[in-house]
């Protein structure tokens, strides 16, 4: 893992290793906050920034706290709390610094505590051991994947309003299935670079 | 409220994947094979009864301020113990079932039921609210794994189904025949739903 350059993490997060067709997290918050192409742009961002800061976090705490200590057990428990943390913390710096920001971007803030991706990211940079640049590539990436896939699924729907759909298939049957469309798409990008 | 009506209202009326569509993200990546549905429904089982019962127990000494943190550190405890007992005794189910394990911790079912139920409820009710929707989420598991299994790889629970001679649909076990199954799945439960409340106002 050690000599695998950051921007191939980078690239693979967002196409290969989709956070969330290849991997499926996060899929709570992409089926409910993906009807509007606004609020799924605010929700995305927000999630790659948080992944971002999370990784960088966890990393350091991890490798240079946890693992010396003998503590790898404790892992779950102060991730979360690392991640309920930042997130609580971005929060009041927006709302301090930013109204618009805040009106925009607030709203989705408390979601991402409970947002799967999050803790996802640093459990799988702790299972494939990156370094630290290593690491805050992959966050950014799978945020970057993450921002897409909602992006996409968000215009998708946005247009789907006014077509005629079986009532059966309506809400999320439609959504899931469109989901899996998508899904196959990016299978196809699989084979063009391999991270694992 | 009687004991069997909240034990039985996880399986259909209530059911945590098709009907709360809760916890989606460990459904769509363990069904891959039924043993793996069984072992994450099991793990999922245990967490959900033991964080239901711990948060009514204490339910009346958390501020309701700092609830979710609280809730999340008690779940993360029995997620922890999860994975040390299946690494210990069930390894090669553990190395399938992966990071799933430990995204347990973040599993909205868990905090949906000890916000929504578990932080209201006495013990015995919390206990049995945590049972159901544990057993409903596994039967889903099941159910779902099996189709899985079955068209992506031709055997169920590794018994042979249909012989030899049966070409899998690879796609099945890949990640986008996970959302198709769950997609076809919730259409079919809302078109089933429609013509039997439209068979009720017919009467």
């Amino acid at each position: 893992m050690i000599n695998l350059s950051p921007w191939v993490i980078f690239f693979a997060s967002i196409f290969t290793g989709n956070i969330l067709l290849t991997y499926f997290l996060g899929m709570c918050s992409f089926l409910s906050v993906s009807r509007q192409i606004n609020t799924a742009l605010g929700l995305g961002l927000a999630v790659t920034f948080v992944l971002t800061l999370t990784a960088a976090l966890n990393h350091v705490i991890y490798f240079r706290l946890l693992e010396p200590m003998g503590l790898e057990y404790l892992r779950y428990i102060v991730f979360i709390v690392v991640i309920a943390a930042t997130v609580q913390f971005i929060e009041m710096v927006v709302e301090r610094y930013s109204e618009a920001l805040y009106i925009n971007l607030g709203i989705f803030l408390p979601l991402i505590t409970v947002n799967c991706a999050i803790l996802g990211v640093s459990l799988f940079m702790v299972i494939r051991r990156y370094t630290f640049i290593q690491s805050v590539f992959f966050g950014a990436g799978s945020g970057l994947g993450w921002l897409l896939a909602i992006l996409a699924m968000a215009g998708i729907r946005e247009k789907l309003k006014e077509e005629r759909i079986p009532s059966a298939l309506r809400g999320p049957g439609i959504a899931l299935i469109i989901t899996g469309i998508m899904a196959m798409a990016f299978v196809g990008f699989s084979g063009i670079v391999q991270i694992q | 409220m009687s004991p069997g009506k909240e034990l039985i209202k996880g399986f259909y009326t209530e059911n945590p994947v098709f009907r709360l569509m809760l916890g989606l993200c460990p459904v769509l990546a363990t069904s891959t094979s039924v043993n793996n549905g069984i072992g994450m429904g099991a793990a999922t089982l245990f967490v959900l009864v033991c964080s239901n019962v711990v948060i009514s127990l204490i339910r009346k000494a958390i501020p309701a301020k700092i609830r979710i943190p609280i809730f999340i550190m008690i779940i993360a405890t029995f997620v922890t113990i999860v994975d040390l007992v299946m690494a210990g005794f069930f390894p090669e189910l553990h190395e399938s079932l992966g990071i799933f394990i430990s995204l347990i911790v973040v599993n909205c079912i868990i905090l949906g039921r000890a916000e929504a139920y578990a932080s209201k409820n006495n013990v015995f009710y919390a206990f049995i609210d945590g049972l159901g929707m544990g057993l409903g989420f596994t039967l889903s598991m099941i159910l779902i794994s099996s189709i899985r299994e079955i068209l992506g790889n031709g055997t169920w629970l590794g018994l042979e189904v249909f012989g030899s001679g049966y070409n899998p649909v690879l796609l099945m076990i890949l990640s986008p025949g996970a959302f198709f199954t769950i997609g076809l799945l919730m259409s079919f439960l809302s078109w089933f739903e429609g013509r039997r409340s439209s068979c009720v106002t017919n009467f």
